[in-house]
């Protein structure tokens, strides 16, 4: 009986490596995980090339392409450009999306509340403790607040989320900047944290007069009370994909070194305050230019056939100029041996 | 007459592969050993710039703060204790009730039912553990528990300051009970078990004399296994002690001291795996490399204890 | 007559047997209730594409194909690993070096390696196979397994040979068989049962595993007999999927779950009968 169960787990074994694996491995940020997880399926399926994407988190993406376990890695959290050369690195983006605020406040509708850039410091910070407290009442005149004591959710693991939300608060609060300052993973003064974007979702959901943060994709599926909050212009757009465009619309990519871009507190009407990109990061030499020629062939294929999917999935996809300058980045930063591994035709 | 032949065989047959086996199940100690070393040694030399830098303070601080790099363990290392011992206390009693029940009192029919359906516990993936007590026990506990306490204590009481706390029911209180469910199946088996083997003439011989079911269990068969018994008691902290799924779902992840039973904190393991694929920082990564290290140690310490307790009841 | 001793002893032991009734009871509660949900959320999800497709893109129809093989192919070499290195291990501690200070030592730090942080041990074989040899690869996530069931299994194995009578043993010296015989054939198979309880412990333990498997196996959207390289499993999975916004990955993440639930519940009564076959029980 040993012996038949002995040769059958043989078997198998010898039969691996026979069979298919996947040609290309990536790891790094949950945000994008669910579209680049779509893009490799239809990939697949028409080219047979295998894009295996792990979500382990921006700073896990970082890290396994420094320690050269991947072929590319992701992050919602842009490395500088000294970083960036200090390593070897080159970064893209690939989609977009938005942070929401959401709440769990009973007889409010969703994008019912005003919130300001100042005010959701404050109220982060615990300074502002109730929800009819005078400063939300200002914002939000006409609007039944009621009288619960705010319980503040955050993210209890380390996540590009958080860096977008803690860059945002920074830059609207010095007293935010000072105390607390930006980054994925911080020392929250005050509230409970939730286990991804996910626990930060039910937390709220189960919590009376609690707010909390999340990506879009999640304030969407889950029905969530999201808030407006406040742009440069004055406005208070609704969080959707046509405000996170018009976030990015007015970015300049060209101008930001190493492609580090934050697309906070972006001019323009309708422009979403809290929106960025998610990017991905390759090493400048390529080791094997066939695995570097692979890698940048996926990208521009979901750069011409994957803004659907993109759509589909709550992200934005990246305006056409920005494609054609990181074509162009790919082609004369990305080596190997000298010479570029791709160029896009 | 006899025959004395002078050919006789002295040792037994195949008796020369006796050195080899015995070597070869020193090997395998060895490597177990060798594996924790090792797990040990990458601990310390990982945690070892963060333990420098910030010296004992680094057990007494409740900070932490990735953006200014300050880093202290105290909030972790009390959640730890603090839910390990509450799980002990709710899982220990359940598990021997349980145990015991199978071995006498338990109808033959249903015995092995209930013992496959008290192990199926067992093969429950903490991650479903996380998730249940997040979507279910969390929101039951908060809607059921929480709010009639808070409605009903007094304010500035002990009861109130003891169990006052958010109610969205992601607190110590919860996680423990989540913690005390997943261990009771180790110990409740192992404990089963042992049991088992209680020679039936000695248990018999107490129901000969006329001893009532407690008796024999209490005077006979307990007594029998309780140098094993220890060691169930022992797996079953390890487990609560490093259990990480399940409580980081439920634990409500605030790096400070819990202020009550109902309010949230951070074990050690949980803090590791919300933010060990995340640290960049060199010294980050460091910091969680020593909390893993702090709870080795807390490990570590809590088996020497088990250990000597042991060896001044009878040796092994 | 109402205290005498006669009746204070019946009463205690009433007692006694409502207590450990009400503890089992408990314990069959709290088993119903997480059975419930478990039910209830992925019995829906169960069919026919859960075994026969691999994971899909959240909004595309798939199973869980890849990651329930590459869970077998993971869990069952990490057994077979530390079963060898268990049993042998526990043996050496109960007949030959166990009341040696060497002994000792050596059975000490197997409980501290029982306790370590299942995470802990994945950080471990990060550094000791992912990082020189740059890639993920189901190997490492066997060999994190391994580090994980083995200590269960000394642990289980020398408790269960240790209650061996001695007598045994002396039968079979007095036989005139050699001692790794006399181990093999009467100690090891006297506590077959025992030894088999001590696997599937660690069996469940392992297969229900995610911390480890993050850092070493990763993970794998597509199916895969490769080990050498990152390959599904069904905790990660389902630790991914049930985290997700999407309908169609929670109820995958769910599916998956109850999976590995009834899956440990065959194993264990695969087990029993196994046992039952071998021994008589007291």
């Amino acid at each position: 009986m040993l012996k038949i169960i002995a040769a059958a787990v043989g078997a198998v074994f010898l039969a691996a490596g026979a069979a298919e694996a996947a040609d290309l491995s990536g790891a790094g940020a949950t945000f994008p995980a669910p579209v680049y997880a779509k893009w490799a399926e239809t990939y697949k399926a028409q080219t047979g090339v295998g894009l295996n994407y792990q979500a382990i988190g921006s700073g896990g993406g970082i890290k396994q392409i420094k320690a050269k376990t991947v072929d590319f890695g992701a992050s919602d959290k842009p490395l500088k450009l000294e970083d960036l050369n200090s390593a070897g690195l080159y970064q893209f983006p690939t989609v977009m999306g938005g942070v929401v605020p959401v709440m769990n406040l009973p007889g409010v509708r969703p994008g019912q509340i005003h919130l300001t850039g100042p005010l959701l410091a404050a109220i982060y910070l615990g300074e502002i403790k109730k929800w009819n407290a005078p400063q939300i009442a200002a914002v939000n005149k006409g609007v039944p607040l009621p009288n619960l004591p705010i319980t503040v959710v955050h993210r209890s693991d380390g996540s590009g989320t958080s860096f977008l939300f803690t860059s945002y608060l920074s830059m609207k609060s010095s007293a935010w900047a000072a105390k607390v300052g930006a980054s994925d993973s911080v020392e929250w003064p005050a509230g409970i944290g939730g286990k991804g974007n996910d626990g930060v979702a039910a937390f709220v959901k189960q919590t009376l007069g609690s707010i909390g943060y999340v990506e879009y994709a999640y304030a969407k599926q889950n029905h969530a009370t999201y808030a407006l909050v406040q742009n440069r212009a004055g406005q208070f757009p609704a969080p959707e994909a046509a405000n996170f465009a018009a976030a990015a619309a007015g970015a300049n990519w060209a101008k930001a070194p190493g492609n580090y871009l934050l697309l906070l507190d972006q001019p323009g009407p309708q422009a979403w305050p809290i929106t960025g990109a998610t990017f991905i990061l390759v090493y400048k030499n390529q080791a094997s230019a066939a695995a570097g020629e692979g890698v940048l062939k996926f990208f521009d294929w979901a750069y011409k056939n994957g803004d659907g999917a993109a759509a589909s999935l709550d992200y934005v996809a990246l305006p056409a100029a920005v494609k054609m300058l990181i074509r162009k980045q790919w082609a004369s930063q990305i080596t190997a041996g000298g010479k570029p591994v791709y160029v896009s035709r | 007459m006899t025959d004395i032949s002078l050919n006789v065989r002295t040792a037994p047959r195949g008796g020369w592969f006796d050195p080899i086996f015995r070597f070869a199940c020193l090997a395998a100690a060895t490597t177990l050993l060798a594996a924790l070393a090792g797990v040990v040694v990458s601990l310390a030399v990982g945690g070892w710039p963060a333990l420098h830098r910030f010296g004992l303070q680094f057990f007494t601080t409740t900070t932490w703060n990735p953006v200014t790099e300050v880093y202290g363990a105290a909030g972790p290392i009390v959640g730890t204790l603090v839910t390990s011992a509450l799980a002990l206390a709710f899982a220990l009693p359940i598990a021997l009730g349980v145990s015991i029940f199978l071995v006498e009192f338990c109808p033959r029919v249903l015995a092995q039912p209930i013992a496959i359906a008290v192990e199926l516990l067992a093969g429950i993936p903490s991650i479903v553990y996380g998730m249940w007590g997040l979507f279910v026990l969390a929101p039951f506990f908060a809607l059921h528990v929480q709010v009639p306490l808070m409605m009903n204590l007094q304010e500035g009481s002990i009861w109130e300051k003891l169990l006052s706390g958010v109610p969205n029911g992601a607190n110590i209180f919860t996680a423990s009970l989540i913690l005390a469910i997943m261990i009771l199946p180790y110990m409740a088996a192992v404990f089963r078990e042992l049991l088992l083997t209680v020679p039936p003439q000695v248990r018999e011989a107490a129901y000969g004399i006329g001893c009532t079911p407690f008796e024999v269990v209490g005077s006979v068969s307990l007594p029998y296994v309780r140098t094993g018994a220890v060691g169930v008691v022992m797996l079953g902290l390890g487990r609560a002690l490093g259990e990480t799924m399940a409580v980081t779902f439920i634990i409500g992840n605030a790096h400070g001291l819990p202020k009550s039973l109902f309010d949230s904190g951070a074990t050690l393991a949980s803090t590791i795996a919300n933010e060990f694929t995340e640290a960049t920082g060199a010294m980050h990564t460091a910091a969680l490399t020593a909390l893993g290290l702090v709870l080795f140690v807390i490990t570590f310490g809590v088996l020497a204890i088990a250990r000597a307790l042991l060896a001044s009841q009878q040796t092994y | 007559m109402l205290f005498d001793r006669r009746t204070r002893r019946t009463a205690a032991n009433m007692i006694f047997v409502a207590t450990c009734s009400i503890a089992t009871l408990i314990a069959l509660a709290a088993l119903g209730m997480i059975m419930a949900s478990l039910l209830q959320q992925g019995l829906g999800g169960l069919n026919a594409d859960i075994f026969t497709r691999s994971t899909p893109a959240p909004g595309s129809q798939g199973g869980l194909l890849n990651a329930i093989v590459g869970s077998l192919l993971m869990c069952a070499l990490a057994m077979v690993i530390a079963v060898v290195v268990g049993l042998l291990a526990g043996t050496w501690l109960a007949e030959f070096g166990g009341d040696t200070p060497y002994g000792h030592v050596v059975r000490f730090l197997n409980d501290v390696l029982l306790s370590a942080p299942s995470i802990l041990v994945g950080l471990f074989v990060y550094e000791l196979i992912v990082r020189p040899l740059h890639g993920f690869s189901g190997f490492a996530g066997a060999v994190a397994l391994a580090l994980i069931a083995a200590p269960i299994v000394t642990r289980t194995t020398e408790d269960i040979l240790r209650l061996q009578p001695n007598a045994l043993r002396e039968a079979g010296v007095a036989l005139g068989a050699a001692r790794w015989i006399t181990i093999r054939t009467i100690i090891w198979r006297g506590a077959g049962a025992g030894l088999l309880t001590g696997g599937l412990l660690a069996f469940a333990r392992i297969s229900g595993e995610t911390a480890p498997l993050l850092f070493t196996a990763l993970n794998n959207q597509f199916f895969s007999l490769n080990m050498g390289k990152p390959i599904a499993s069904l905790p990660v999975v389902i630790f991914q999927f049930a985290l997700s916004a999407y309908d169609d990955w929670r109820r995958l993440a769910w599916a998956g779950a109850l999976l590995i639930a009834l899956a440990v519940l065959f194993v264990n009564i695969v087990g029993r009968i196994f046992a039952a076959r071998g021994t008589v029980r007291p």
